[in-house]
Formats: structure tokens, C-alpha cells, sequence
């Protein structure tokens, strides 16, 4: 694990996102160090999502660039993208509900080639998530909101990330859950894995993270640690979307 | 009762259930994976037993065959399921992916196109009279019998071929990664992406099983009654998609059940309703509607349940 301010990690470089005419993203800047804990906040449409999935591929910007360990990947596939080292937990989860645990978790596992590193993968999400073994042939559909997200959470970490990405994590879960689940995130995050969250929860993503942007209506409007956003005026204002 | 009749109509009824059943996995397959119902199913179909017909006289023919009648109905099955398993890629590469955002009325439009497309090449290449398998001279007019129950060879060789392909197309999408990806990306296409699923590869390849099970189906039907046209494939493709209806489109196992009662339905109804042999389509389809009104998700399919 690198030292925080080291290495650039991930940049996304003058983003412009379209969804047809409409302009999602608009110039966007942002960086993610090796080992950093980074939040983005924002409130509804201010184009969380749409970065996120600017980042993995799943919608191509019309300019800029989105550079991963080094190498700019702008034009190249989401499957390329996850075996170069990103994984995500997306919004609401999306677990494929008609498969077990197990079978979801090797899903998350999909571009591993070796078999062997698997089963240690395997160890390794059972160790942070007893519960999932215990659960592994039960179908991912029929478990609690907690359980999926520890699925949602276990499957993404099968591919041994580099950069999680996590979409709305505390989304739907009750509150304990959401502090457990924030919990289990500052925990793998010291494991050495950088982290991009996307949060309207803005104190709890700050609580944790060391640095922060808010982007409104798909632009920059705060960037900087998250101890000095936590206190500024402007993030409530901002935050809404105003 | 009449028991020889009764077993006659059995054996014949799962004979061609076994062809409908391929087919209907086929459109169930790729009904699961990208909701579009592909009416172009029934015409691979046709292409498969043309394909099998190729694969015979290149071989040497019925009469005359170069290899031994076993290994030339295996080579036959083999080079139609690989002609259409590759012939479904391309249809999904250039008619529909094309297509893959658009609404959903478009891509069915072209599925549409896509079938006269192939009848219509059939007639050109092919040109429009009946072609034989002489199954006769290929493989002799030997039965098999246990009491009262008779089958063919070819019915044989239709009924247990067709219970392998579908074990192992179980067994497929159950244990291996491609199946297991095939099963994530029907669920959730994005989500599927989101893991690392090279999702065109999995629909790809969702195409290529299923049309190789429509030519094989071509092959087995052609080897049991003999004459292929191409006209063939339209009304095989519509009881396939009648079979899958009736199992619940999406469901592969619902696919393979509604794939035999529709063979046994039309097999009895040919012998034991009036004026079956002529009206036994009928028979089916009022089947079909009644089914759909008692279960409108079919026999195995599950309602709608919507994701959250």
C-alpha cells in the first residue's frame, strides 16, 4: 500500500458526458490515489451515476480521457477496465437474484484466470463475510437487504480490486446496516484498496474518506480533504443543488 | 383401447416433440437473454436440414455413402449444427446487435425480415422442390420393439439424441462459466457488464447453441419424415415458439416440456379427434390459448417479478 498523495491511481481528465443532447458531465476533473478513500457527493441527477459509469466504460465520454494505473483507458471495454483492476458495487446492489451466493461471487470472479487464486478470493470474502458461507447455496434473491449488500460487497472484492467503486452503499439499508456497512468499508479500504464512493449520505462518506468532490447538475462545485468539506459552508448549499 | 395405435401416436408425438423442443430452446434462450423473439428461429431451422442434406451427398449420398451410415448421420448432425450455430451469430451480429438499443419493436421487425431474408435464399440456392434424406437407403427401415411399442431408427436415434442435447445444454448453463454468465447477463444485462461479462461474447454465443440446436432439429426431423422445402421452417418455427410459450418463454426446462406436449398433442390429436390429421394445428394452437388463459406465464415460467 502506497502512501497517500502518492501514485495517481485514477483521472478523469476533462469528462463531457452525454446522454443524447442532454450534457451529463461537464468538464469533469477528479483523481484517485493509490490507497485513497475518495467520496462524491451530490444530490439526485447531479450526475453521480453517470461518472461512475464513465469510469467503467459502460457510457463513453465525448471528450476527455479516463486514465487508469497510468495507461489511458478511454476507449477500451468495461471487461477490460474490471481485469486491469476496478470492481463495483452498483447501485441497489444488482445481484443476480436467481443464483446462489456462491454463484454470484464467482461472477465477481469472471475474469480470473487461475484457479487457485480463486479459492483464496473465496477465503478472503468468507473471513470478512462469515455469514456468505454459511449462505453460499442459497439463492441471492431470497436474502435480507444486509445480506445482498455483504453479497454485493464480497462479489466485487472476488476480483482482487485495485479501485472499488461503490454506488450508493448505505441505499435502502436501515441504519445500523449502514454504519456496519460503512464499518466493513473502512476495513477493506485499510486493506490497501482505493475506494470511490458515491454517496448522498454526505456525513457518513466524509466520516470516512480523505478527500471529497461535490458535483451539482454534473459539474465540480467543492473539492478537497474531507475534514475542511465536512465544515464548509458552501456543501449543504451545494449539496442540494442550489 | 386400441393400445398399438396408442403407442404409435406416443412414439411419434415425442419424435417430433424432441424437434419442437430444440426449437423452442432456441427461442427461449434468446427470449431470456435479450427479450426479442426471434422469428427467424424456425427458418435456421430449415437451414439446418438443408445443411444435413449437403453434408449426405457430399458424403456420397444415401445409397452410396463414403463412410459408414452412422458416421455420416453423426457428420450430418454435426456440420448443421455448426453451419447454424455460426449462421445465428451472424444473424444476431448484423440484424440485431445493431439493433440492441433500439425499441423493441425494431429488432422484431428485423427478426421478421432476417426470416423471409433466409426462405427466400433457400428458394434461390436451393430452389423450390422437395429434397429426401432416403433415409431408407441410408440407414435401412429396421424398428426397434419392446411389446407393443415399435420405433424407427431414425425415431430412436431422434428421441435419444435429442435427451442428450438437452442434458448437456442443462448441464452447460448450470455449471459452466459461459452458462453461468448466460444466466447473469438474462438476469441483468448491465450488471452482468458491471462484473467483467464481455456481454456481446455471452449473447453471442447465446445464438450460436441455440440455432446448432434448431439445425440439429432440422437434421432429426428431416431423417424421421423425409421431405424438406424451404417453406419448412415457418410452421416448425411457430409451433417451437408455441412450445416455449406453453413452457413459459424464458424457462429452459418449461421449453423442453412444452416442446413435448405440443408433439404429443398434434401426434394425438392427428389420431384420436375428428378430422385430426387434417386439423391437428388446430388442435395445438387452441392448445396453446388455452394454456395461456389458465397460466399466461406458461406451464414453468414465472411471472414477471420486478427487480428492485
Amino acid at each position: 500500500m502506497s502512501v497517500n498523495g502518492a501514485a495517481s491511481l485514477l483521472a478523469l481528465v476533462g469528462i463531457d458526458t452525454y446522454y443524447g443532447q442532454i450534457h451529463i458531465l461537464e468538464k469533469l476533473n477528479l483523481e484517485v490515489r493509490e490507497g485513497e478513500l475518495v467520496s462524491l457527493l451530490g444530490g439526485n441527477a447531479s450526475g453521480k451515476s453517470t461518472t461512475l459509469k464513465t469510469i467503467l466504460g459502460l457510457v463513453q465520454p465525448r471528450n476527455g480521457t479516463v486514465e487508469f494505473r497510468g495507461e489511458n483507458v478511454t476507449g477500451r471495454t468495461t471487461s477490460y477496465r474490471i481485469k486491469r483492476g476496478m470492481a463495483i458495487v452498483p447501485e441497489n446492489r444488482r445481484l443476480f437474484g436467481p443464483m446462489t451466493v456462491l454463484e454470484n461471487l464467482e461472477m465477481g470472479a469472471y475474469l480470473n484466470r487461475d484457479g487457485r487464486g480463486r479459492k483464496e478470493d473465496f477465503e478472503r470474502v468468507y473471513t470478512l463475510f462469515p455469514l456468505l458461507k454459511e449462505r453460499r447455496n442459497q439463492l441471492a434473491g431470497t436474502l435480507s437487504g444486509g445480506e445482498q449488500q455483504m453479497v454485493a460487497m464480497g462479489r466485487a472484492l472476488m476480483s482482487h480490486p485495485k479501485l472499488l467503486l461503490m454506488d450508493e452503499p448505505s441505499m435502502g439499508l436501515a441504519p445500523i446496516l449502514v454504519e456496519r456497512s460503512f464499518e466493513i468499508i473502512q476495513q477493506v479500504h485499510q486493506s490497501g484498496v482505493a475506494m470511490l464512493i458515491v454517496e448522498q449520505n454526505a456525513n457518513m462518506a466524509l466520516s470516512i474518506a480523505d478527500r471529497g468532490y461535490v458535483l451539482s447538475t454534473g459539474r465540480l462545485v467543492l473539492e478537497g480533504p474531507a475534514g475542511q468539506l465536512l465544515e464548509h459552508e458552501d456543501l449543504r448549499k451545494a449539496y442540494l443543488g442550489r | 383401447m386400441n393400445w398399438s395405435l396408442f403407442w404409435d401416436l406416443t412414439v411419434s408425438g415425442l419424435t417430433l416433440g424432441s424437434v419442437y423442443a430444440l426449437i423452442a430452446l432456441g427461442y427461449t434462450m434468446v427470449y431470456g437473454i435479450l427479450k426479442l423473439l426471434n422469428f427467424a428461429h424456425g427458418d435456421v431451422y430449415m437451414i439446418g436440414a438443408f445443411m444435413g442434406w449437403f453434408a449426405l451427398h457430399w458424403l456420397g449420398g444415401p445409397v452410396n455413402p463414403s463412410a459408414t451410415a452412422w458416421l455420416v448421420v453423426v457428420l450430418m448432425f454435426l456440420f448443421a449444427m455448426v453451419a447454424c450455430g455460426g449462421l445465428g451469430v451472424a444473424i444476431e451480429r448484423f440484424a440485431y446487435r445493431p439493433l440492441r438499443n433500439a425499441p423493441r419493436i425494431a429488432p422484431l421487425i428485423s427478426a421478421l425480415g432476417v426470416s423471409f431474408f433466409l426462405q427466400n435464399s433457400a428458394l434461390l440456392l436451393f430452389g423450390a422442390s422437395f429434397r429426401d434424406y432416403d433415409t431408407f437407403h441410408l440407414i435401412g427401415a429396421k424398428t426397434y420393439n419392446y411389446k407393443d411399442i415399435f420405433l424407427s431408427v431414425p425415431q430412436l436415434l431422434t428421441i435419444v439424441s435429442a435427451i442428450g442435447l438437452m442434458i448437456g445444454l442443462t448441464l452447460l448453463v448450470a455449471r459452466t462459466k459461459i452458462g453461468k454468465a448466460m444466466r447473469a447477463t438474462s438476469f441483468d444485462r448491465e450488471a452482468a457488464s458491471m462484473m467483467g461479462i464481455d456481454v456481446d461474447r455471452v449473447i453471442a454465443s447465446t445464438f450460436f447453441i441455440g440455432s446448432a440446436l434448431a439445425g440439429a432439429a432440422g437434421v432429426m426431423f428431416a431423417l424421421v419424415f423425409g421431405q424438406i422445402y424451404h417453406f419448412m421452417g415457418f410452421l416448425a418455427g411457430l409451433k417451437g415458439f408455441t412450445a416455449a410459450v406453453i413452457g413459459g418463454i424464458g424457462s429452459i426446462p418449461g421449453a423442453m416440456l412444452g416442446g413435448l406436449l405440443v408433439g404429443l398433442a398434434e401426434s394425438y390429436a392427428t389420431g384420436y379427434l375428428p378430422q385430426g390429421s387434417t386439423f391437428q394445428n388446430l388442435y395445438v394452437f387452441a392448445l396453446l390459448i388455452l394454456i395461456i388463459l389458465i397460466r399466461p406465464s406458461g406451464l414453468l415460467g414465472k411471472a414477471d417479478v420486478k427487480k428492485v
